[in-house]
């Protein structure tokens, strides 16, 4: 089963630089792997993330095969003001995951 | 005649002496065709600059599975001034790009946090995108013991 792990502060000052983790669990099949029997293991990937913050894109990354698994991501955005982070990761075989993060500025 | 005969071996066998040592040097310099189309693809016909780019990556690595690595760019973020994208290479996995990372003037700060496969020992290159479209690089050379993406799957 897909799960998210993400890691935002709780609350930070305004102005802030704050650092955003993102781990979503996926296997990431290269698509390069052959079986024993020399078939071809179709290529199984997160294409892109996405994060938001009040609808507003603030982050987005075009993930390859070289990415892996379970893809971990983290990345810095500045704290302006309360509202709600939107993750979204997209994938092959129609893989479509999001998740949330609420953050306090004062 | 037999004269001319003569030195035509010779410049047959000098240009093919070159030739020969054209080929076993020139792997040895150049990047492969692939990953040059891949930083194309990106940058255009821009001139893409060394510095400002910082690579983090272990320079041994036992397990090409999964390599932690972090770029960062010094560059103020700021509305005027800011980096636009960071995107990240390989030498000689299947595939020569590993991510493409865009961020914005709201970011902060510009440093960005993955782990990556690597299927043989190889040169790791990140290109960041300035917001006045210059483009800077580093590169990093990665030794890999055991190499992903080929193995069996079970």
């Amino acid at each position: 089963m897909p799960s998210a792990l993400i890691n935002v502060p709780k609350k930070a000052r305004r102005g802030d630089v704050i650092e955003i983790k993102t781990l979503m669990s996926h296997i990431m099949e290269t698509g390069y792997r052959h079986t024993a029997s020399g078939d071809v293991v179709a290529r199984d990937i997160i294409t892109s993330f996405t994060c938001r913050f009040n609808g507003q894109e603030v982050f987005r990354a075009d993930l390859f095969p070289a990415i892996a698994a379970n893809p971990f991501i983290t990345f810095f955005t500045t704290a302006t003001e309360s509202g709600k982070f939107e993750f979204e990761w997209i994938g092959d075989k129609g893989f479509s995951e999001t998740a949330q993060a609420s953050i306090t500025v004062e | 005649m037999a004269n001319s005969n003569h030195t035509t071996r010779r410049t047959v066998l000098s240009l093919a002496g070159g030739a020969a040592a054209l080929v076993i040097v020139r792997p040895v310099d150049a990047t492969p065709a692939m990953l040059q189309a891949a930083i194309r693809n990106i940058v255009g016909e821009a001139n893409v600059r060394t510095g400002k780019v910082k690579l983090d990556i272990p320079p041994l690595v036992e397990n090409g599975n999964t390599v932690p690595m972090t770029i960062s760019v010094s560059s103020p973020m700021t509305a005027d001034e800011y980096v636009k994208s960071i995107h990240v290479f390989n030498e000689k996995n299947p595939q020569p790009n590993i991510g493409n990372f865009y961020l914005g003037p709201h970011a902060g700060r510009a440093q960005v946090s993955t782990r990556i496969r690597l299927a043989d020992s190889q040169k790791v290159t990140a290109i960041a995108r300035l917001s006045d479209d210059t483009f800077w690089s580093a590169t990093a050379d990665v030794v890999v013991t055991l190499a992903a993406c080929t193995e069996e799957a079970i």
